[in-house]
């Protein structure tokens, strides 16, 4: 398995850290409701499809990296710096 | 039997090898199956159930008969094939899987037992008495299984891995994969070809054909020497692809030493992980048996192995030979055996319309339906119409047609189609990004069609890459591959189709008649195609037999999947490396080799090592020692490297707000020069890690993490900065390697310290300045782990050791000296510090008494899921202080006296404990259930493991000094 | 049919003619009292235990490919009972015992062998750990040893004591541990659903959950509409997109975990052995094969195959470990997707819709808790109830922070 960073290149799995789906990008605002805290930690979609998720490049550039991937074939379509993110 | 003027083997080279005990001589070029078929040793094997006898079967790497344990000299390898395995001078291989002699195995009673062992037998019976299960028949059983033996000794061998990149990677060197890679290759593109047997070619080697008006041979070699001679082309021989993994990963073995006689440092193989932009499949395809009564004896071979055995190792298997076969294709080997001067006793050819044209007997229409001979094949029996032919025969030559070879094609789940026209599976396009499967593997039969196609997807691969190149294909034979689907032939006994694990057709249908019917289940039920040879040459015949017996089509019935690795590849070839200290990087201190200087018995923290204990004369145990360096430090002055800490630098506008963020405490408030303890969560209210911050400028911090969480903590803090603020002004930087640090810690530790500054500071404490050490820029830190007055030093790395062992021997003068971790670990539990043995991922900063840390003045990470109601209160366990005056230990759970104990009085749990020379008792933190409100009073301590069973009192965690006097001092 | 060593040897004497299929394969009907998706393990045992413990036998089982085609045939086949947190303790201890007499109970050998489970530790930091896990399977009536380094190469001396990047300092013994013939079980429970009158419907995927004013009133299926007055998913691997089906949105993520099997060796191993320093364990299976595993690959997926990167680092912790296993072999790799959920523990609860009920989030400790899940998830889906060993297995337990995390690596999916 292989990972494009939009700063190192076309790099092997082994250097990246996995971190789980983007929903961890959406912090809830300080004082939010328990079910947008329990929606942000825990509960995810989990499409057996695309998917957006993090992935840290931490034997490269120390990029969090926001990765557009499909979770039935692997296919990567996308990847961005999580710090330059457009949406 | 060897043939003259056959065969690509060098008769100028004998090689002597042993088999069974016994020597016999091939040559170079053979493999120990040719060389034991050269000397008509026919009987090689036992099978894994009935223990029936078995011959080779195949020339490669599927066989499933000929597996032979290799003993070198400090080791074996089991089930190795006797068909891949080169011959060398001084081999030695023995049989496996047999009890007794290979001639007299005791186990050949199963086959007698047959009718009690069918397809599942075991699931039905072995139930009762319950007891008996472990203790008699399971172990029977076990030893029963199994093929060969591991030795038991470590594998001493030498492995290596390797990575590669290519633009087109060539599986396989046959007529498709030799005109794929010289396509390739002319154009320029990097190439890699990977080729499973020692020598390239494919069944070029194996028949008699011509390609490009000279004979295949000529072809081959010269192909070869091209592509030797081009510097972007790399051949790689003995090596397997045998896994297909993701954007364009491929895992090879290669095997490197495994011909040759062990030698030091020679590795024996090396796994390849090959990254390639294009891949052409060209693994050709496998011979299929046929399924009929007895048809597992000796003798009993795949006609294209005796095709190769004939052409390639100048062997025959037999005198009189017999060809039971359902293609044109096949006739050539009868042919070529006559030609070779062999008896060809008769063809048997099920098609009613074949030609009945040969130099030999020809039964058109006709079917084997048995065999005799008990140890190796001596006669067959020959259906025609309804009359029953026997034939004298020492060999027979059978083939059920071909199954491209598409496993690499399926190991992304992709599933193969089913062809008509050729009664087999075929890749499904695209399964593998970037892989084309071209000539046999996809159903292209004919040697023309093998190079047309080879070329077309090497030139497609070439344009891929932006480039031109001009290739003729030469001529070659143009056959039509025309069969009739023959998966087993009629009959009452049992007919193989596993041969490696014992399936007959019988067990097929006694699975669909069990209601296993789903191929899945027929697979698990009766082990079809769970082998060494993981059905590679029997599922398809197997799953044909199911679709009868189910009354389905083979395409409807489907097929199980194939998966890595194409062949079995040896744990430690994938796993080289890993051996010894190879697992895990090593961590080494500057002050390593000073502290082993001093005898410190060194030990794994995390990936560092650290020193345990500094022992001196007359000291027997660790304890001794450890007693001894914790009154030093409460008494003089010691000196510990501290080194494995991570470290953190902070810098720009926005850090202290940064840390605001990530502490639940407030640093943008901390004043220049001086440290803050600090305490970060999770996102999910847990306590992620505590240390200490220092602010060393206006937007300067150093931040100092655990040794166990130095990563975790880096890599959180990336994710905040770049997730949540990446527009703040902050940049951070590992540089825990850059310092070395020591801490120094005693009432004494001012006078050790100073005695180094050029200047000397008065700091207070939880002060930080800048230092200067002997003409070395450094910092010095006033903050301790110990209780004590205590200081941590810094300088740069390559100063560390010399700081060291200056620190060192000053403190031995002061009445001082180093501690080691069991010591730093006692300082700290005096004191009431927790670890990671406390802030085990399960805590809050509630459960440790650290909930007033949690400001709230801002929000900081974690602080929200921290106020879940299940976060905080008195059902939770809280962590507590324990005194007593007998041993306890740490993993002990609480109870209150005089209940009884089991899981529901359960109170709590102990983390750490030692025997403190300071107090003069055994301490312990732990967590009890709501034990802040519950200091003062007894609990129970059991440790059912230790045998310890303890009263201790519960107090406040920190025993020494609570007030922190001596901290301040 | 009962099953037993006479009938084997009849039946053999008389070409094994007589044995009739293990189960029925029932169109299905119309309506049903409770409809189970998943014909996987824990689906199976569910149905078994409706109709055994609670007298209810007008269930069907939906799978929608072969019985047992999920993680019940994909696993390391390990049995044990050496979790520590209150809520586990309890629920493993019962599986534990119903597997002691699972044999006797579906009068099919499922393998079930005790053989031992030992896991290693490497530090004094990880004894203490094991020691506190040991003590509570104590407390909770279950079985624990403590070894020292001597005690370890007693029981397996084969393993590298001397030359190792992490040595080992002990062990923590599980002597009720082992293993069991993952399929078997499937098709134990399958048989004895099956005799008991539950309808197993194969190649039947479930395409839609009916839902009517908060309760639900069966499911749409490629084999039709089915009707139901309760319904169970217990679809591990799937869970997300079922439950999708009725709205929710679930604390799992998908991973695949890899495993491996290689060539049949004769036997070397005894244990179920687990390596306390990078993710391996491993055992032989009564076949011969060693059968081993590691950490999972790390990335959502629901590919049931892996990559290289941990593929190598479980034969590379072998090789550190236990040299003596380099000769042996890979035969076979294969992945299974795991419902991994935030704090590692599983969920057995109702869910927001009346009649519907879920069995998931097993993380990769699902097979142990095969015998106890459906028991569990039976008790639950008949008396409205939680049974009292899976009563922490709630599925609101995230939002109010009551916990179950035995690896305390927090709510992240994949570090369980």
């Amino acid at each position: 398995m292989r990972l494009t960073c939009p700063l190192c290149g076309d790099r092997d799995r082994r250097e990246f850290y996995y971190y789980g789906a983007e929903d961890y990008l959406h912090r809830p605002v300080e004082g939010a409701p328990v079910a947008d805290w329990d929606n942000y930690l825990h509960l995810r979609d989990n499409p057996a499809g695309v998917t957006k998720d993090l992935w840290y490049h931490e034997a490269g550039c120390s990029q969090w990296l926001l990765v557009t991937r499909n979770t039935v074939t692997h296919e990567i379509s996308a990847v961005e710096l999580v710090a330059e993110r457009k949406a | 039997m060897r043939i003259d003027g056959k065969g690509l083997i060098d008769r100028t080279k004998p090689v002597r090898f042993r088999f069974d005990g016994k020597d016999y001589a091939g040559y170079k070029g053979d493999t120990l199956a040719s060389a034991l078929l050269a000397n008509d040793v026919r009987l090689v094997g036992r099978s894994f159930k009935y223990h029936r006898p078995r011959g080779v079967l195949t020339a490669g790497s599927e066989e499933p008969n000929a597996l032979v344990e290799v003993v070198g000299p400090s080791n074996q390898t089991p089930n190795v094939r006797a068909t891949m395995q080169e011959v060398f001078e001084g081999l030695v291989a023995q049989s496996q899987n047999r009890l007794g002699s290979l001639r007299f195995d005791l186990l050949a009673v199963n086959d007698y037992l047959s009718p009690f062992l069918s397809a599942g037998f075991y699931y039905k019976t072995f139930m009762w008495p319950r007891a008996f299960w472990e203790g008699l028949y399971e172990p029977i059983i076990r030893r029963a299984a199994g093929l060969g033996s591991l030795s038991g000794k470590h594998d001493e061998g030498t492995y290596e891995k390797a990575f590669a990149f290519c633009d087109v990677l060539v599986i396989g060197s046959g007529p498709a994969g030799l005109m794929a890679a010289l396509t390739a290759g002319r154009s320029g593109a990097d190439v890699i070809l990977c080729e499973e047997s020692h020598a390239l070619g494919g069944r070029l080697l194996s028949d008699n054909q011509t390609v490009g008006g000279m004979p295949a041979g000529e072809w081959v070699a010269q192909v070869v020497a091209e592509l030797q001679a081009l510097p972007n082309v790399r051949i790689m021989a003995r090596t397997t692809v045998t896994g297909a993994y993701d954007h364009g990963t491929y895992g090879a073995l290669e095997r490197v030493g495994l011909h040759k006689p062990a030698r030091p440092n020679l590795p024996r193989e090396c796994f390849w992980r090959i990254v390639a932009k294009h891949a052409v499949l060209a693994s050709g395809a496998l011979e299929r048996p046929v399924a009929f009564e007895n048809n597992d004896r000796p003798g009993i071979m795949m006609a294209s192995a005796v095709r190769t055995y004939l052409n390639r190792y100048g062997v025959v298997p037999g005198k009189r030979v017999t060809l039971f076969a359902n293609t044109d294709q096949a006739r050539g080997v009868a042919r070529e055996l006559m030609a070779a001067g062999v008896t060809v006793a008769a063809i048997i050819d099920p098609r009613p319309d074949a030609s009945s044209v040969e130099d030999c007997p020809v039964h058109v229409g006709a079917e084997v339906v048995g065999s005799r001979g008990r140890l190796g094949l001596s006669g067959i029996q020959v259906r025609k119409g309804s009359e029953i032919i026997e034939i004298e025969t020492d060999c027979l030559a059978m083939s059920g047609g071909w199954n491209p070879t598409i496993h690499l094609t399926c190991h992304m789940n992709g599933r193969p189609r089913w062809s008509e026209e050729l009664a087999a599976f075929v890749p499904m396009e695209g399964a593998v990004p970037g892989l084309v499967a071209v000539g046999a593997a996809n159903g292209s039969m004919s040697t023309h069609g093998a190079l047309v196609t080879g070329h077309a997807a090497a030139l497609k691969a070439v344009e891929a890459l932006g480039r031109k190149v001009s290739v003729a294909v030469p001529e070659a034979e143009d056959m039509p591959y025309r069969l009739k689907a023959l998966w087993a032939v009629e009959g009452t006994g049992r007919a193989w189709l596993d041969f490696a694990n014992d399936v007959t057709t019988k067990d097929v249908k006694l699975a669909a008649q069990e209601g296993f019917r789903s191929v899945e289940h027929m697979k698990r039920y009766t082990t079809q195609g769970m082998a060494p040879d993981q059905g590679k040459n029997s599922n398809v015949a197997a799953l044909a037999v199911l679709a009868d017996a189910t009354g389905r089509g083979i395409a409807e019935t489907g097929v199980t999947t194939f998966r890595p690795p194409f062949t079995p590849v040896s744990i430690a070839a994938m796993g080289a490396g890993g051996r010894a200290e190879g697992f895990a990087p090593q961590r080494f201190l500057t002050s390593d080799q000073a502290s082993r200087d001093r005898g410190a018995p060194m030990i794994e923290a995390g990936l560092w090592y650290r020193p345990s204990y500094f022992p001196k004369p007359g000291e027997t145990t660790w304890r001794d020692a450890c007693d001894r360096e914790v009154n030093m430090v409460r008494q003089a002055v010691g000196v510990a490297d501290v080194s494995t800490l991570g470290k953190i630098d902070i810098q720009g506008k926005d850090a202290g707000r940064f840390l605001d963020f990530v502490y639940t405490n407030t640093f943008s408030t901390l004043p220049v020069g001086r440290v803050r303890y600090g305490l970060m969560l999770r996102e999910d209210g847990l306590v992620l890690d505590d240390g200490t911050s220092a602010r060393l400028g206006q937007d300067h911090y150093l931040m100092t993490t655990t040794t166990a969480a130095a990563g975790l903590v880096m890599r959180h803090l990336d994710f905040v900065h770049q997730a949540f603020c990446a527009d703040w002004q902050v940049r951070f930087i590992s540089v825990t390697e850059s310092w070395a640090q020591f801490a120094v810690a005693g009432p004494k530790a001012r006078a050790l310290v100073n005695s180094f500054l050029e200047v000397p500071v008065e700091l207070p404490f939880m002060g930080v300045a800048p230092v200067r050490i002997g003409g070395v820029d450094g910092r010095l830190f006033r903050i301790s782990f110990s209780g004590e007055e205590g200081y941590e030093l810094s300088v740069p790395t390559r100063y560390g050791e010399a700081l060291f062992r200056d620190l060192v021997a000053r403190a031995e003068t002061m009445g001082g000296g180093p501690y080691g971790m069991e010591a730093l670990n006692v300082l700290r539990i005096e004191k009431g510090f927790i670890t990671h043995a406390e802030i085990h991922g399960r805590v809050t900063a509630h459960d440790i008494g650290m909930e007033k840390m949690v400001s709230a003045k801002k929000d900081c990470i974690g602080k929200a899921a921290a106020t879940r109601p299940g976060m905080w209160g008195p059902e939770r366990e809280q962590l507590v202080g324990l005194k007593t005056h007998a041993p306890i230990s740490a993993g002990a759970h609480l109870f209150v006296p005089a209940t009884e104990v089991h899981r529901e009085t359960d109170q709590g749990y102990v983390t750490s404990v030692c025997w403190s020379p300071t107090v003069g008792a055994w301490l312990g933190l732990g967590f009890l259930k709501d034990g802040r409100a519950r200091h003062g009073e007894k609990i129970r301590l059991v440790d059912h493991l230790r045998g310890l069973d303890v009263i201790c009192e519960v107090c406040h965690p920190v025993f020494h000094d609570p007030e922190g006097e001596k901290l301040r001092a | 049919m009962r099953y037993s060593g006479l009938k084997v040897i009849t039946e053999g004497l008389l070409g094994n003619k007589g044995w009739t299929p293990a189960w029925r394969d029932p169109a299905p009907k119309a309506e049903y009292d409770v409809v189970i998706i998943g014909g996987g393990g824990h689906g199976l045992s569910t149905a078994y235990y409706l109709a055994k413990n609670h007298g209810i036998t007008n269930v069907a089982v939906l799978e929608k490919g072969y019985l047992g085609s999920g993680n019940i045939g994909r696993n390391t086949t390990i049995v044990r009972a050496n979790y520590f947190l209150p809520g586990n303790s309890e629920f493993y201890s019962h599986s534990m015992k119903l597997w002691e007499g699972l044999e006797a109970d579906l009068n099919y050998n499922v393998m079930h062998s005790q053989r031992g489970l030992i896991n290693l530790f490497h530090s004094d930091g990880q004894r203490d750990a094991f020691v506190r896990r040991g003590n509570a399977m104590i407390n909770q009536g279950d079985d624990a040893i403590l070894l020292d380094r001597d005690g370890v190469r007693e029981h397996l001396p084969y393993l590298d004591f001397d030359n190792t990047r992490f040595p080992i300092y002990g062990g923590l013994l599980h002597p009720r541990g082992g293993s069991a013939r993952h399929d078997a079980v499937a098709w134990g429970y399958a048989r004895g659903a099956d005799k008991r009158g539950v309808d197993l419907i194969q190649n039947c995927e479930v395409t839609g959950i009916d839902i009517d004013g908060g309760v639900v009133r069966g499911v749409q299926t490629t084999r039709g509409a089915i009707r139901a007055k309760k319904v169970g998913i217990v679809v591990a691997g799937r869970s997300s997109q079922v439950a999708a089906m009725a709205g929710m949105r679930l604390p799992i993520e998908s991973h695949v975990l890899q495993a491996f099997v290689t060539e049949g060796l004769k036997p070397v191993i005894n244990h179920v052995i687990s390596f306390g320093m990078g993710h391996f364990y491993i055992s032989q299976s009564d076949k011969g094969g060693l059968v081993f595993g590691g950490d999972l690959d790390f990335y959502a997926s629901y590919a049931a195959r892996g990559n290289l990167p941990m593929v190598e680092h479980v034969m590379e912790a072998g090789m550190t470990l236990m040299p003596m296993i380099g000769r042996a072999k890979v035969l076979r790799s294969w992945g299974g997707i795991m419902d991994m959920s935030p704090d590692g523990s599983p969920i057995i609860d109702k869910t927001h819709v009346d009649g519907l009920f879920i069995d998931c989030g097993w993380n990769y400790g699902g097979f142990k808790a095969v015998p106890a899940s459906g028991w569990c998830m039976a008790h639950l889906m008949a008396t409205g109830e939680s049974h009292e060993v899976a009563a922490k297995f709630r599925l609101d337990r995230f939002a109010t922070g009551h916990l179950l995390d035995e690896e305390g690596t927090g709510s992240q999916h994949n570090l369980h």
